[in-house]
């Protein structure tokens, strides 16, 4: 008996401690995770806690100086770039060690290891895309050249430095959810890094549902409803702006470039609004007589922020900005001379090949009228909790194919099977190099000559200094025939292939036009009438653009002020170009009570989408509702793409008898203002059903998430704006950095990003400044000349000591 | 007796070792010094059960709750005290039970 009662007991404490001490699925090990001695009680920041400190760090070659200010940015005083790079690193790491890590765990097709098998067919795809196999060549090219292979080894060792000080009960908070141990960081991961900006930017193609739509309509059809220029535009080069060249060779068109494929499901199109801002005006229409710029990127969301701000100082370096952690240097900010900042482009510089395999050991392809080798790449995933996943990918020399014809693709929406991916990914140059470089520019040709290595994502740079103002439509960009890669392409004709590049002093660009400012809003950088090369056609919308144009054209002593109110204004074109039109339509003596007073608040509407206004909800949900009447019949999403807001609005105000009003699955047939009215009656009656959802910044149910979307870790939005006013958010995808520089011998900032500069959920500055960035209120943002210069903001110094 | 050794000891423990050192210091000290089974029990799921509460007080208190409100939404358990107390009755059972496993164990010699 006893015997028994002392092995019961036993064998339940052993059960408990091994229960405790392991996860369940999405369940984290309690024991660990709750103890107040090592779990996530610990992360926990008290106030007053972050204070001046003197610590040693391996690898510096001399004393380093950080003085933090009221925001908790480090301003890094180093006597090299080495250790102001190594600085950096640890510093980073600090406040964002997790998130670093998942992004590249997330880009690399690790996140199984991490979380379990519900991430195997996101990894399986990112591997198939090739992400990893490209970021190792880009490091390849970045380690050849000696500045960033400095900048990335020793940024590499002051994040190593931070995690080999850790003992578990450091670990930030989300390695203790999950129960897991950070890994060493590795110059792979920065490049990792880069990979995923472009996958963020440039991952995305509607070939596939465009080649269902040219197969079921025709190419008559297809050139009316999705032309390569808009119906409405304002491009970013102006006119006569661009500098004259002599264009290299344009490759001819195939007579048939369609490859014939079968048809294929799909599900995702693509966004057509990444909401991205910039503009500079120059001296003359400015209030203090130099130029200002402003940057806005917009990104999806989340906590911890997707920018860490900080101020880098060393003999031949001053900047200030934001960088995606995990980086060295600075992405978007300023120095004493330059300031800069981007927005996407949006080419067209993902492709798929139909690939015609010999047989079905798929060990050869044709193309070029002969066999070519496939080349097999193995990819070992490995799974939290379960055995190790080996998968084949085959790569062709077009890129690899990222799914057989029997396969089921992840985010089928845009990936075809049975085709080869072409992509800008594949292609490397230096991009880190173009930011050491930019960093440290003091004049425009330094920074147009920074430029030369930045091959993707292209972005619209825009530029000041005090005295210029530019902006430059910068990636490296396939030559292509005109309309090339609309389609999905075929892969035996060698005619299909990228045929070579549009030299990088020949990009889109404008300096000091005449009318006194550059702006881009992600709209066509040039139109095709004044450059010869085409670039795509599915840029973003003209109505951004000509917001920030018609507000810059308007404007005289412009003050960083002016710029701010600008980066927040919910005024869209949208409404101003239908409205009208939609509401002429409507029977108004056919209106109930409940329908009236939606009609009038239309009516009076003055095309703001503010928070607090109704009007704006009953438009959107009117038109999203109205634009699926008319399309979804004859392009439902799952296989079609349904022409552009611009090409609708082209249509509604100008083609009122066009056939695609009419609901192909019904007998009768319908018309435009039969779809008007019965749509609007619908919006109107279900909105006063549902009261609380009466105001747009409650409608429209924005959220700014966590970025493993913990419940608890984010926090609902109540904001302004939709996704064609200047204040673009939408969703969870909004103004992840606004920005605004005055330029002149004192350089003079400010800004706002929605969180804050630490990762730690635990800590106040994980999100204190969203509610000023929902406000649209910017913070001075402190830039010192030298290590002597200390106002009383930066009380909090670190010195960091050589061992 | 027997709690203060294990409310002393657990405690330096913990500052140093993962968090089942208390399941060793709970077995270790009531094979020593537990009177009989329900002393042993009570003493660790006390004194481990004490040790965890002001730890969590500790952090929830000091910092507003600004994480632990947090992670109580996450769990769904509403409100950051029942956090605390989740977490105390989590310390105090594994305490409990490797105390008596020590007694029990003890008594197999005796």
């Amino acid at each position: 008996m006893k015997w028994i009662k002392a092995l019961v007991s036993v064998a339940l404490t052993l059960m408990a401690v091994y229960g405790l001490n392991r996860t369940y699925g999405i369940i984290p090990a309690l024991g660990p995770f709750l103890s107040p001695y090592e779990g996530f009680w610990r992360n926990s920041e008290r106030e007053g806690e972050f204070q001046s400190e003197e610590l040693v760090l391996e690898g510096l070659q001399a004393p380093v100086q950080v003085r933090f200010d009221s925001l908790r940015v480090p301003h890094i005083f180093a006597q090299n770039d080495h250790d102001l790079y190594l600085a950096q690193g640890y510093l980073t790491a600090r406040d964002r060690l997790w998130q670093m890590e998942f992004m590249t765990h997330a880009a690399a097709g690790r996140l199984s290891e991490l979380i379990g098998d519900q991430m195997l067919e996101m990894d399986r795809y990112q591997r198939r895309m090739g992400m990893v196999t490209s970021a190792k060549r880009s490091l390849q090219k970045m380690m050849s050249d000696p500045q960033t292979r400095n900048a990335m080894q020793a940024y590499t060792a002051g994040v190593n430095a931070y995690i080999d000080q850790l003992s578990p009960q450091d670990y930030p908070f989300e390695y203790k959810l999950l129960h897991y141990a950070p890994e060493r960081w590795s110059p792979l991961k920065i490049a990792l890094l880069l990979k995923m900006l472009t996958n963020d930017m440039t991952g995305y193609s509607d070939d596939l549902r465009m080649t269902n739509n040219l197969r079921k309509y025709g190419a008559e059809t297809m050139k009316d409803l999705f032309p390569n220029y808009p119906f409405r535009e304002e491009p970013i080069m102006v006119a006569g702006a661009q500098p004259k060249f002599k264009p290299v060779p344009i490759p001819p068109t195939p007579a048939e470039f369609m490859a014939g494929a079968a048809l294929h499901s799909l599900e995702r199109q693509k966004p057509e609004n990444l909401g991205s801002n910039n503009w500079a005006v120059a001296g003359a229409r400015t209030a203090s007589g130099y130029p200002l710029l402003a940057s806005d990127p917009h990104l999806g969301l989340t906590l911890p922020s997707i920018w860490h701000a900080v101020q880098l100082h060393a003999p031949g370096i001053n900047t200030y900005g934001v960088m995606i952690p995990g980086a060295p240097g600075v992405g978007i900010g300023f120095n004493e001379h330059i300031a800069w900042g981007m927005t996407n482009v949006g080419a067209d510089v993902l492709d798929w090949y139909e690939i015609k395999f010999k047989d079905n050991t798929r060990q050869q392809y044709w193309h070029n009228q002969r066999w070519k080798p496939v080349r097999r790449v193995v990819e070992k995933i490995k799974v939290k909790g379960g055995k190790d996943i080996v998968d084949t990918v085959l790569y062709t020399h077009h890129g690899p194919v990222a799914y057989l014809p029997h396969e089921k693709p992840f985010r089928s929406g845009n990936t075809p099977t049975g085709h080869a991916l072409r992509w800008i990914a594949h292609d490397n140059q230096n991009e880190l190099k173009t930011l050491f470089l930019i960093n440290r520019a003091t004049n425009y040709p330094q920074f147009r000559q920074a430029l030369v290595t930045w091959a993707a994502p292209a972005f619209n740079f825009v530029y000041a200094d005090t005295l210029n103002i530019a902006i430059v439509s910068n990636g490296l960009y396939p030559l292509k025939w005109p309309g090339q890669g609309k389609f999905l392409l075929d892969g035996t004709n060698p005619a299909h292939d990228w045929q070579g590049w549009i030299p990088m002093n020949q990009v889109p660009m404008t300096l000091n036009p005449a009318r006194g400012f550059v702006s881009s809003a992600n709209q066509s950088p040039v139109n095709p009438k004044d450059y010869p090369y085409y670039l795509g056609s599915t840029f973003a919308g003209y109505e951004r653009s000509a917001r920030i144009n018609q507000r810059l054209t308007a404007m005289n002593q412009v003050t960083p002020d002016s710029f701010r109110v600008l980066q927040t204004d919910n005024y869209s074109f949208v409404p101003k170009n239908i409205l009208p039109t939609l509401l002429g339509l409507i029977e108004q003596n056919n209106l109930s009570g409940t329908q009236k007073k939606a009609f009038q608040a239309l009516a009076n509407w003055n095309y703001r989408f503010e928070a607090n206004q109704l009007a704006p909800y009953l438009f959107e949900e009117w038109t999203q509702r109205l634009a699926k009447a008319i399309f979804f019949d004859e392009f439902p999403p799952e296989t079609q793409k349904a022409p552009s807001r611009d090409r609708l609005v082209q249509m509604l105000l100008q083609e009122p008898n066009a056939p695609w009003y009419d609901n192909v699955n019904t007998p009768q047939k319908e018309t435009l203002p039969q779809l008007v009215n019965t749509t609007f009656k619908h919006v109107a009656d279900s909105l006063y059903t549902k009261d609380a959802k009466g105001q747009w910044g409650n409608a429209r149910n924005s959220t700014i998430k966590h970025m493993a979307q913990l419940p608890g870790f984010g926090q609902k939005l109540f904001a302004g704006g939709s996704a064609n006013s200047i204040n673009a958010l939408n969703g969870s995808h909004g103004p992840s950095w606004r920005m605004v520089v005055q330029m002149g011998p004192q350089v003079q900032a400010w800004g706002v990003y929605p969180g804050g500069q630490s990762g730690n959920p635990g800590s106040r500055f994980y999100d204190q400044l969203l509610n000023d960035w929902q406000a649209g209120k910017l913070h001075q943002l402190l830039f010192l000349k030298s290590v002597q210069d200390q106002p009383a903001t930066t009380s909090i110094t670190w010195t960091l000591k050589k061992n | 007796m027997l709690f203060l050794l294990i409310l002393l000891l657990g405690l330096l423990a913990q500052f140093f070792l993962p968090w089942w050192s208390i399941a060793l210091v709970c077995f270790g000290l009531a094979i020593w010094k537990a009177q009989y089974g329900r002393h042993a029990f009570l003493s660790g799921f006390l004194a481990i059960g004490l040790t965890w509460l002001g730890g969590a007080l500790f952090w929830h208190l000091a910092t507003d709750g600004v994480l632990s409100n947090r992670v109580a939404t996450m769990m769904t358990v509403n409100s950051a005290w029942i956090l605390v107390a989740v977490t105390t009755f989590l310390g105090a059972m594994v305490g409990g039970v490797s105390a008596l496993s020590g007694y029990l164990v003890r008594r197999l010699w005796e």
